[in-house]
């Protein structure tokens, strides 16, 4: 038994903290989450359980929840392959014995430090203002500009287009994915008269597969996330015409703004399935698409 | 793939050929170089603007602020920095103490429990610290949505909405996942027969993680604390359930509400404000740049 404790105890002590946060904040929430996804809780009266009406509602009748869906489909679906395809692209311009890579770096990653900032959703409302940066662009250019912020057709464009700025640290990954192919590789490829554009498919991309999954993997799981900036440029509601109803921003609202507290917990579930959905899919796939350099491809 | 493209009869030719290249390379990339440089400059301008736009909305008149792709203001209103920190109905030295106490709070206590944990995980033998661990690691995938309202109920039932605990708190009890897998890969590869021997000298756990595992460990140390510095202070959603009282406001949510102002005439103002408010992100990012880029790299940090 002293035994035991010997060999136990510093264990735990060390990890104590984090254990009273993993169950207090962590475990037993998403238990309590789940459960409040069955009932009609207020706040202000006890939890009332109500079986699966809250799901049953969300897919059958409530517009706004697949409109919500819509919107942060389209967000994800748009925003992460532009953001990649920048990372990569900018990465591998980087990639040779540059001088001043490190201030090229620096003010490419910039961005991204600051993009989740409410001073820069506030930026990005003004830039894509009727009188704004963007739309003085699209004038010299000789269009009229849209009404970005007002316009349900263009709204989203300004949220995608801010994320896509904020490339920097999936290239901060590449570039570190990229410094680990080795040179022989091109100089082989090279012997064999391969273009740049072989090169780029032969070698760099398969070689890359894994960083190129961690990356997607990431990206995903933070443009369903998406929060900050569609609360500011959307007044917080979604607005104009609910093309801006983030997945999240409908949560916070029902929860925060109508007490609709086991609606939202519903919601919440739907969001962690959704990502936990793609996440899999990502992983399932990944064997076919992703070769470890340890392992015979 | 590889081999195919390796497999040449005669090697030696292929050794010289090798070489020609690698000259050709050279060449090839100081011409090529020139073209890229500006390119790469072209591409850093176009990013950086919104970021230059900022500062000079900041500083010009508000007539001069919309409608023009300049950026020199025709005279500076350094007047809006004097005029913003105080605009709204609560002074912006407010803001920012506010700020800057739930922000340092926060700090210390991700690096306090997240070492701790790390320490645990990555150093100490006892009974479940794999499962423990791999639990751990699942965390890390869990949106907060889904922990959101319980917290919040259970915050409410504790008492403590309009006060900073809910944003303080859980920092000391080590939910940011991301800083224990940072540490516990550092903690790895600090060599073991440290440990051993200290253990052999009669060095409790504790002194082994404070005499030898912390101070060898202080690069990770730093990430950690960084990158808990720019996310709390950039938080918007945690303060913007718990805290009602526009007394305790960080500075995110005082910025938010120039935007409900409805004056047109604050712009230059909330500029000025927005300005600062990214002024120490910026700052730490210049001062910490190669801690931040080795941060992302080995974990994937935003």
């Amino acid at each position: 038994m002293r035994k035991f404790l010997a060999k136990n105890a510093p264990g735990y002590l060390f990890l104590s903290p984090w254990l009273l946060g993993f169950f207090f904040l962590a475990i037993g929430p998403i238990v309590t989450s789940f459960y409040l996804s069955f009932t009609k809780y207020d706040i202000a009266t006890p939890p009332r359980f109500i079986g699966i009406e809250h799901y049953e509602y969300m897919f059958v009748w409530d517009a706004r929840f697949w409109q919500s869906l819509k919107v942060t489909f389209a967000y994800v679906f748009m925003s992460v392959p532009g953001t990649l395809i920048f990372a990569l692209a900018v990465a591998m311009l980087l990639d040779r014995q540059i001088r001043a890579i490190g201030t090229y770096r620096a003010l490419f990653y910039l961005p991204s430090i600051l993009g989740g900032s409410i001073a820069v959703a506030i930026l990005w409302r003004q830039l894509f203002s009727n009188a704004g940066v963007i739309n003085s662009i699209v004038e010299l250019v000789g269009f009229e500009g849209p009404y970005w912020l007002s316009d349900p057709d263009y709204s989203l464009y300004t949220l995608v287009i801010l994320a896509v700025w904020q490339f920097g640290s999936p290239m901060l990954i590449f570039l570190a994915g990229l410094r680990a192919i080795p040179q022989e590789l091109y100089e082989a490829a090279e012997i064999d008269a391969a273009g740049p554009f072989r090169k780029f498919f032969a070698i760099t991309l398969p070689m890359l597969a894994p960083v190129v999954f961690f990356n997607l993997v990431l990206q995903m799981i933070e443009a369903f996330k998406t929060f900050n900036s569609a609360f500011i440029i959307s007044d917080g509601r979604g607005n104009p015409l609910d093309s801006l109803l983030f997945f999240t921003l409908y949560l916070y609202n029902e929860a925060f703004s109508f007490f609709r507290m086991g609606y939202a917990s519903a919601l919440a579930w739907v969001l962690l399935a959704i990502i936990g959905f793609f996440t899999a899919i990502a992983f399932a796939t990944s064997k076919y698409w992703v070769h470890y350099e340890n392992e015979r491809g | 793939m590889v081999e195919t493209t390796l497999h040449n009869p005669d090697a030696i030719s292929t050794a010289e050929e090798a070489r020609a290249i690698r000259l050709t390379r050279a060449r090839r990339r100081s011409r090529n170089n020139i073209f890229r440089h500006i390119f790469l400059i072209i591409c850093s301008l176009i990013m950086i603007y919104p970021l230059l736009w900022m500062v000079s909305a900041s500083l010009k008149p508000d007539n001069e602020i919309f409608g023009t792709l300049w950026l020199w203001p025709s005279e500076f209103q350094w007047n809006n920095y004097v005029e913003g920190w105080d605009a709204l109905v609560v002074s912006f030295s407010r803001f920012y103490m506010n700020s800057i106490i739930i922000t340092v709070l926060s700090v210390i206590g991700n690096v306090i429990s997240c070492s701790f944990a790390a320490y645990a995980f990555a150093r100490l033998e006892f009974n479940g610290r794999n499962i423990w661990f791999s639990l751990m690691m699942m965390t890390l995938m869990l949106p907060y949505h889904i922990v959101l309202i319980p917290q919040y109920l259970l915050f409410l039932q504790l008492g403590w909405i309009d006060t900073y605990l809910p944003l303080v708190v859980p920092k000391f009890l080590a939910t940011d996942a991301f800083f224990i897998f940072l540490m516990v890969q550092f903690f790895r590869q600090l060599p073991r027969e440290l440990d051993e021997a200290a253990m052999m000298d009669g060095c409790s756990p504790f002194k082994i993680y404070w005499a030898i595992i912390m101070p060898l460990s202080i690069p990770a140390m730093a990430t950690a604390a960084i990158f808990s510095f720019i996310w709390t202070w950039q938080d918007f959603l945690g303060p913007l359930i718990y805290l009602n009282d526009v007394k305790d406001y960080t500075v995110p949510l005082a910025l938010r509400m120039f935007l409900s102002q409805d004056s047109v005439s604050l712009y230059g103002e909330m500029f000025a404000m927005s300005v600062l408010s990214i002024v120490p992100i910026f700052l730490f990012f210049v001062i910490f740049q190669r801690l931040i880029v080795q941060g992302i790299a080995m974990s994937g940090l935003k």
